[in-house]
């Protein structure tokens, strides 16, 4: 196997399209191991199965499982190298309380009391509004259940959602625009049969390396698809594609709309489909009317003539596979971008079969669960808030009264959250697997808000993270490997992770601290009986099959004995809408559905009055420029992203010494006539200033479109050696805003300058 | 003819819903999705009255020029979202802000009831231009109106129980 720093991607395994995508084994032990135990992979969305290498009761390394539909055996550099984090030294192995404003490391008993004695005092004092929680896209389907039920059920907020909100929140709510209800249409195997790869806003190279591997099979094979991307960095795909635009970050919906508009134009429009399946094709036709090539290239920055090649590739293509990610869900009009995706397949009728299909893809490992379970704002089994009948389901299963389960507004989600933290109105915040003091936007306001007395923060982690500095209690808890549990990709595929070590010291499973809190704050059913009556990660995973039992997400055929041994499961079968039916009645539907360029929720009957009847919705928008555009202050566009060997805020990699070697520090991405015209060379240490914050670190000047400065989020200050001052975070720099429909943050659309330091 | 005070009437209702939602917007700019949703709001209300005044000439009821704002109302804005900053911090900026979504909605409404008005007059006088002009810009005040009610609905909950 070569270096998988220096070949992320690994050996070129050429295949045609309709033929089998080969197996290659990829491995990574420290020593050889005396059992194998099965999981997959948590470090990216793409779910790759593999087995953890145990001995002497310690991990030691992983394989890839050659079985599995999703990975054929690969694995990538993250996949290989992360889990020596499970490892690391710097585990928390104690509870740890605040005590005289230090963090001291103490016993479970008192630390879950003086949890549970502000969660009591908060309740009995305000109620159940002035409790959130802020989970994430990293634990399992038991772990995530358990505080859906404990939160939405037992305590009785509406204030539960994940930092997935900031990574996935864009692709389920297209999806439900769309199609009346979130789940991935489409599956990876579509790689195999498509002549013709769309990509918007997606680095995959870098964001899910295994999935890009398949592609770079396909496109180094004997029929090579062809490929269109949008982005404005040149990206490995930009450099492997047949058109790239690269536009202005902030401008997806101006070049989808004439991409639209060319389809219409030339006639690449399968219109008895649209007809028999989708509703609004005259508006949308009339919506994307002024958007010419010209018009469009204008507010872009790109060539009419690209536009109009692109367009092309798409309308002649037969077999159209479109992927999605935080190009679009994290810019500007983000789900009025998404939709434009969503719609461009519908208007050439090229979904639900085999090569045909949208890929809305996801951020983090298991985004897709906190999602279906109801921790990312949304309800259990994709269930609808403004149903009663969904409220009372749930109410039946977890025997609660259907009034306890808050149903009086859309779930709330995070950046509310906060603001109702920053407000005082929400006094109890429990955080789970997660780093806001990185991740979230406008770093300053956010450890403002977290260092704030009156506000009794809880941190779960397996380590000290930034935002656990910040917090009251921290506690610390099992990772990947150290409990069993399920999880599912991007592309519905379920994988089992039994348990391979015991986690170091005192450190819990999210899903035994959850039912701990539970007991000790003694919530009960309505007939006065605990409310969480599972206990191990089966049971959980029993009871959760019965919620998901008749929604889209059924999970009620896919049992621990099917998934152990054999390898994962999607569930609603390979593809969604093979029928061309899709989840838009009114009773089955998650969601009614938003106007997307304002956010306003459209009510039951407003959602009838579109008489959509199975169809898809085809939803237009009008381009709106960003709230906050470059200006003589502020001339240049930030842009915010990932690089292949970390994750997140690099809690995890960051640890894993191949990984942290491979991209140790902060840089800032420059093009090439910026830098000229700024007097900036290649390794000259540069500041980046918004209205909000600074960044200091080296250039690298690129490829990339000009008035674009690219910078990577992952790097925060718990390894800073020493250095004073809050300089190195992307997210000092962006703007607290988010998109309307799906309420993710906007990352990747903010004004900034740039000077040598 | 009444037609032409009843667009005077709109095209005052329009400039004063922009005032509103420019004055609100900055009273709450700790609100961001309300800080920037109501400046887009604000923008989308003056340009309805630019729109409108040819119209309101043509009919003999002529309006007075959209003021450029001036430096009383800068002064005025940079007031009103630095006290925002401090109010932010305050459980009672939730009661504020509800109070100012209600009157955001009751406004929005009456300039919508003056549209009503004034596409039903042009309805009766025949005249297409101000037909197109209302099909095109009417349903814009529809969903101001039904922002400020998605946002009422999603507030109300926090500030009354918490």
């Amino acid at each position: 196997m070569s270096d998988r720093i220096d070949n992320p991607w690994g050996e070129r395994t050429p295949f045609a399209a309709d033929s089998d995508w080969p197996n290659r084994a990829d491995q990574h032990v420290e020593r050889e191991p005396e059992r194998w135990v099965q999981s997959a992979c948590v470090l990216c969305s793409n779910g790759c199965a593999l087995d953890i290498g145990v001995a002497d009761g310690r991990i030691v390394g992983v394989r890839g499982q050659e079985a599995d539909p999703v990975n054929h055996g690969r694995l990538g550099p993250k996949g290989l190298y992360g889990w020596q984090a499970n490892n690391s030294a710097d585990r928390l192995t104690r509870p740890l309380v605040r005590r005289n404003g230090a963090l001291e490391e103490t016993d479970w008993d008192t630390a879950m009391a003086a949890v549970v004695e502000r969660a009591r005092s908060v309740l009995d004092d305000t109620g159940p509004g002035a409790v959130g929680f802020y989970t994430t896209g990293q634990l399992f389907i038991e772990d995530y259940y358990t505080l859906a039920v404990l939160a939405r059920g037992g305590i009785g907020t509406n204030h539960v959602d994940g930092n997935t909100r900031l990574c996935t929140a864009t692709a389920g709510q297209s999806l439900k625009e769309t199609f009346g209800c979130d789940g991935q249409p489409g599956t990876f195997a579509d790689i195999d049969h498509c002549d013709t790869l769309f990509h918007v806003g997606i680095n995959i190279a870098e964001t899910q390396t295994v999935t890009w591997s398949r592609m770079l099979d396909r496109l180094h094979g004997p029929d090579r698809p062809r490929l269109v991307v949008i982005d404005p960095r040149p990206t490995q795909a930009a450099r492997e594609a047949d058109v790239h635009l690269a536009i202005r970050n902030g401008t997806n919906v101006a070049v989808l709309n004439a991409l639209i508009r060319e389809l219409v134009e030339n006639g690449w429009i399968e219109q008895q489909w649209v007809d028999a399946h989708t509703v609004g094709f005259e508006g949308l036709v009339k919506t994307v009317q002024p958007y010419t090539p010209e018009h469009a290239g204008e507010i872009c920055g790109v060539d009419p003539s690209r536009i109009r090649a692109a367009a092309e590739v798409l309308g002649s293509a037969e077999r159209l596979l479109s992927f999605v990610l935080q190009g679009v869900y994290q810019s500007n009009q983000a789900t009025a971008a998404a939709c434009q995706v969503n719609n461009i397949n519908l208007l050439r009728g090229m979904i639900g079969r085999p090569g045909c299909g949208i890929l809305q893809m996801n951020g983090q490992p298991t985004a897709q669960n906190t999602r279906e379970t109801g921790c990312n704002g949304d309800f259990p089994g994709f269930r609808n808030w403004q149903n009663e009948q969904h409220v009372q389901e749930l109410a039946r299963l977890w025997n609660v009264d259907p009034l306890q389960i808050p149903h009086y507004g859309p779930p709330t989600h995070a950046m509310q959250i906060f603001r109702y933290a920053e407000q005082g109105s929400i006094s109890f915040l429990w955080i789970i697997g997660t780093n806001p003091a990185v991740s979230l936007p406008e770093l300053d306001r956010i450890r403002s808000i977290l260092a704030q007395d009156r506000l009794f923060v809880v941190v779960s982690d397996a380590f000290l993270t930034e935002t656990g500095e910040l917090a009251d209690v921290v506690l610390p808890t099992a990772l990947w490997g150290e409990k069993t549990g399920t999880f599912t990709n991007a592309d519905r595929t379920v994988h089992l992770s039994e348990q391979a070590v015991e986690p170091p010291g005192e450190a819990r499973s999210d899903r035994e601290i959850f039912l701990d809190f539970a007991d000790r704050l003694g919530l009960e059913d309505k007939d006065g009986q605990p409310l969480l009556k599972w206990r191990t990660p089966e049971e959980v995973f029993n009871a959760w099959r019965e919620c998901s039992r008749g929604r889209p997400c059924d999970y009620s055929q896919i049992s621990y004995d099917a998934l152990r041994g054999g390898s994962g499961i999607q569930w609603g079968g390979e593809r969604l809408y093979t029928e061309g039916e899709f989840p838009t009645d009114p009773a089955y539907c998650e969601d009614f559905g938003h106007e997307l360029t304002t956010g306003v929720t459209f009510s039951e009957v407003e959602f009838k009055a579109l008489n959509v009847a199975g169809r898809a919705i085809l939803k237009p928008a009008p381009y709106i420029p960003s709230p906050e555009e470059p200006g003589d202050d502020y001339p240049l566009r930030l842009n915010t992203g990932r690089t292949v060997y970390h994750f997140h805020t690099r809690t995890k990699t960051g640890r894993a010494p191949q990984l942290q070697g491979a991209a140790p520090d902060v840089w800032v991405e420059l093009a090439q006539a910026d830098a000229e015209r700024l007097g900036i060379s290649d390794g000259d240490v540069v500041r980046v200033e918004s209205p909000r914050g600074r960044v200091e670190g080296p250039a690298r000047v690129t490829g990339m479109r000009e008035g674009v400065v690219f910078i990577p989020f992952h790097y925060g200050y718990w390894d800073r050696d020493g250095r004073n001052g809050h300089d190195r975070a992307a997210n000092e720099l962006t703007i607290t805003l988010w998109d309307p429909a799906s309420k993710q943050p906007i990352y990747k659309t903010a004004a900034v300058r740039v000077e040598r330091a | 003819m009444k037609l032409g005070p009843a667009l005077k009437r709109l095209h005052e209702s329009e400039l004063d819903l922009a005032g509103d939602f420019r004055k609100i917007g900055e009273r709450h700019a700790a609100d961001h999705d309300v800080y920037h949703q109501s400046r887009t709001f604000s923008m989308q209300c003056e340009r309805h009255a630019e729109l409108l005044g040819p119209i309101a000439d043509r009919y003999g009821s002529s309006v007075s020029e959209d003021d450029a704002p001036g430096l009383w109302d800068s002064v005025m804005e940079a007031v009103r979202r630095r006290s925002s900053a401090g109010l932010g911090r305050r459980p009672v900026s939730g009661v504020v802000l509800l109070r100012d979504l209600r009157e955001l909605y009751l406004a929005a409404h009456e300039t919508l009831i003056a549209w009503v008005i004034v596409r039903q007059g042009a309805m009766a006088v025949r005249d297409k231009e101000l037909l197109e002009l209302a099909k095109e810009l009417q349903p814009e005040t529809d969903l101001q109106m039904k922002w400020a009610l998605t946002h009422i609905k999603v507030s109300s909950p926090q500030v009354l129980a918490s």
